[in-house]
């Protein structure tokens, strides 16, 4: 029977990596991050577990030492926010690029400046061309099932990528919810041991890791990595699969939701999924045919998946919480309009850029975003493709500009 | 610890030749006397900051390294072992490794005084089981003889170049060794090639099998960078100790020791003369840069005997 329980994501992560039990953990705090390695600092001290602990001095060294670690053959993590990922960012293309399986709980923060500790996903979408697999939350139960998950994944003998998992800063990590957990036992059988093949600490084969690789061999190495992230897909949804016949939970890249039979559609990531949730059911039952796709995987990037899901659909605002300053809007939607391209899809398709450095983001936010693709949909004038959302506007005001 | 030098040079060498270092370099020689100081037997694995020693020991899909090696960045070296030496514990406690390891990471002046600072010390004041050993040159070699903070003042560098409105470097060197015997770690120690390595041979024992965090710091000459022909090497090492520019000390414990006190302290001028990046300081109106180099050296000499009480 699961345990229903009341917590916030940072402690339903924290108590993940409690039942998962790893080997190394080096962790240096950072809002809204600290409390998962506060948590398990307590964990360590409580005798719950017996994972080395590392306190170390910066977010360079705390991803710098999981990759020393996870290297000798160990089972490592770290935990980090915003700038914390950012001091780390040459480490993140570093342990991708040596094939390390391991973790980083990530709760998504702004990065600077000005300097901000709320939500937004300028953190991770930054380094999303840096070889993680990158899998986000709705809310602090997806976040604790992906936790559960993620060594499954990035440990698979076909992936052997690290894996980032996301949640959304103070709105899931700090916000507590009812949600259900999995009993220890269930998790640490689930999640099984790691029994790497080349490693360190190996006594019948030492190994050398991070070499000096001219042109004759970078490009194989590289591409290598490409293929190791396509072939992630299968394993990213069989572990999903198994884990649902485990917890009653299933994952995929993406969940559809009430997405069958609509003319206007949302693609979103994270908590404000939830939000637009709401307002899908509002104008649902006022006959309106509207509907959501909300990414659960965005490395590696389901596009073909995405395209079929909104083949039918005549609109599409794509919701960035991050921009690009690219004078192209964020990068989700960049990508998932390329992916429309290539499925040859005919809807039309605006980008709205939301929710930077916290900013709040309500259903009737949510409803105008479907009324707005409404509009489009009547009048076949697409107007502005980049807009942005709940921002002051000199000329406007807030709402959608 | 009896010091046998002929059982100790008799060691099989764990740096395999075939390495790209240059003649004259002495990066490798501090490498390959440091793992001298490793009991046979015992496993190890190395770390290394980015650097000549690294691109040129490690260029896929060829390793000089007998041990086990990692190299991630420049700037991590102490916090990339520290993550090892974890591993090492964690495994170790549930049974996976039951062979006995010892951690070693080299870095040259560049990732250690400089750009690697923060993570030596994280590493050092963490207390890792683990020895950090600097080869000290005295400026970043492998990008082409830029200053470091280890660069004694008035060398010629590409970023402290001498010309007509400059004599070099403005600043004294930063003194790393008594930087982290400020971390009162176990065991910190200073060397160079002296004494037919009998020095270098013995700290790198203790430093070694010394439980805790350890730090050597080793003057490592570099032909390119300091302009010496490549045969000299030796007799420079001796001539940094025998004019006290280059000190062998060690701290054990918070206790300081003078290893090596010159009968006759040479003056500064015979070890700056056979380096070519010191070579603007002999010409005629420059006399009294040499005094002002004298200086220091006499003042941190005195300044060193009063700790070690010698």
């Amino acid at each position: 029977m699961a345990i229903r329980e009341r917590l916030s994501g940072n402690e339903a992560v924290a108590i993940a990596l409690r039942q998962i039990n790893p080997d190394v953990f080096p962790a240096f705090p950072i809002t809204p991050s600290t409390e998962i390695p506060q948590y398990f600092a307590q964990y360590v001290a409580d005798g719950e577990v017996d994972t080395e602990f590392i306190p170390v001095e910066s977010e360079h060294s705390s991803m710098s030492a999981a990759i020393g670690a996870s290297a000798a053959g160990a089972r490592s993590l770290t935990a980090t926010s915003s700038c914390g990922m950012a001091l780390m960012w040459e480490e993140l293309y570093v342990a991708a690029s040596n094939r390390l399986p391991l973790v980083l709980a990530l709760v998504n923060r702004a990065l600077s400046g000005p300097i901000n500790i709320n939500c937004d996903h300028s953190d991770s979408m930054g380094a999303r061309d840096s070889g993680w697999i990158q899998i986000y939350a709705e809310n602090n139960q997806e976040a604790y099932d992906n936790m559960v998950q993620a060594y499954r994944i990035s440990e698979h003998k076909d992936v052997m990528l690290p894996v980032m998992i996301c949640q959304d800063g103070f709105i899931t990590s700090h916000a507590v919810e009812n949600m259900e957990l999995l009993e220890d036992e269930k998790v640490k059988k689930f999640v099984g041991l790691y029994e790497p093949d080349t490693y360190l600490l190996n006594k019948d084969c030492p190994m050398a890791v991070g070499p000096y690789s001219v042109t004759d061999y970078y490009f194989e190495a590289k591409r290598n990595q490409a293929e190791a992230m396509k072939r992630a897909k299968d394993v990213i949804l069989s572990v999903g699969k198994e884990y649902g016949e485990l917890s009653g939970r299933s994952y995929g890249f993406f969940e559809a939701y009430r997405l069958e039979d609509a003319q206007a559609a949302v693609v979103i990531i994270g908590s404000a999924a939830g939000t637009a949730k709401d307002a899908v059911d509002r104008l649902r039952d006022e006959g309106k045919k509207v509907g959501l796709l909300k990414i659960r995987v965005f490395r590696p990037f389901p596009a073909q998946e995405i395209a079929e899901a909104l083949s039918h659909v005549k609109a599409i605002a794509v919701m960035d919480r991050a921009d690009s300053f690219s004078n192209q809007g964020g990068p989700l939607g960049a990508e998932v309009m390329s992916a429309l391209y290539l499925g040859k899809a005919s809807a039309h398709a605006i980008n709205i850029v939301y929710g930077l450095g916290g900013r709040d983001v309500r259903v009737e936010d949510m409803e105008e975003v479907y009324n707005a693709l409404f509009h489009i949909i009547e009048t076949g004038d697409q107007g502005s493709i980049v807009r942005y959302m709940g921002v002051r506007d000199k000329e406007f005001g807030a709402g959608i500009h | 610890m009896s010091y046998n030098f002929k059982e100790t040079m008799s060691k099989p060498e764990r740096l395999a030749p075939g390495h790209r270092m240059c003649a004259g370099c002495g990066g490798t020689i501090a490498v390959r006397n440091v793992l001298r100081g490793l009991h046979e037997g015992d496993k190890a694995v190395i770390g290394n900051a980015t650097g000549c020693l690294e691109v040129s020991t490690f260029m896929y899909p060829y390793t000089s390294w007998e041990d086990s090696y990692i190299h991630n960045a420049f700037e991590n070296a102490g916090a990339t072992l520290s993550g090892v030496e974890g591993a090492y514990k964690a495994l170790k406690k549930r049974g996976k490794v039951k062979e006995n390891y010892k951690f070693i990471t080299f870095g040259g002046d560049g990732g250690t005084y400089d750009i690697g600072l923060q993570s030596l010390s994280g590493a050092m004041e963490r207390n890792h089981d683990l020895v950090y050993v600097c080869y000290d040159n005295g400026a970043y070699m492998n990008t082409g003889v830029q200053r470091s903070s280890a660069t004694p003042m008035y060398a010629d560098t590409t970023t402290t170049p001498v010309g007509e409105e400059s004599n070099g470097k403005l600043q004294n060197r930063k003194d790393l060794a008594e930087i982290i015997a400020a971390h009162h770690v176990p065991y910190v120690a200073q060397t160079t090639f002296v004494q037919n390595f009998r020095d270098l041979h013995i700290k790198s024992e203790k430093a070694i099998y010394t439980q805790g965090a350890a730090f050597l710091n080793i003057l490592a000459p570099c032909p390119r960078g300091w302009k010496y022909n490549t045969e000299d090497l030796m007799e420079i090492c001796k001539l940094s100790v025998e004019t006290c520019y280059w000190p062998l000390f060690e701290v054990e414990d918070g206790k300081w020791t003078l290893n090596y006190k010159p009968k006759n302290k040479l003056p500064i001028e015979d070890f700056l003369k056979p380096q070519g990046r010191f070579r603007h300081l002999f010409k005629k109106g420059n006399e009294d840069l040499l005094v002002q180099f004298q200086d220091e050296v006499d003042r941190r000499w005195e300044e060193l005997l009063n700790r070690c009480g010698a």
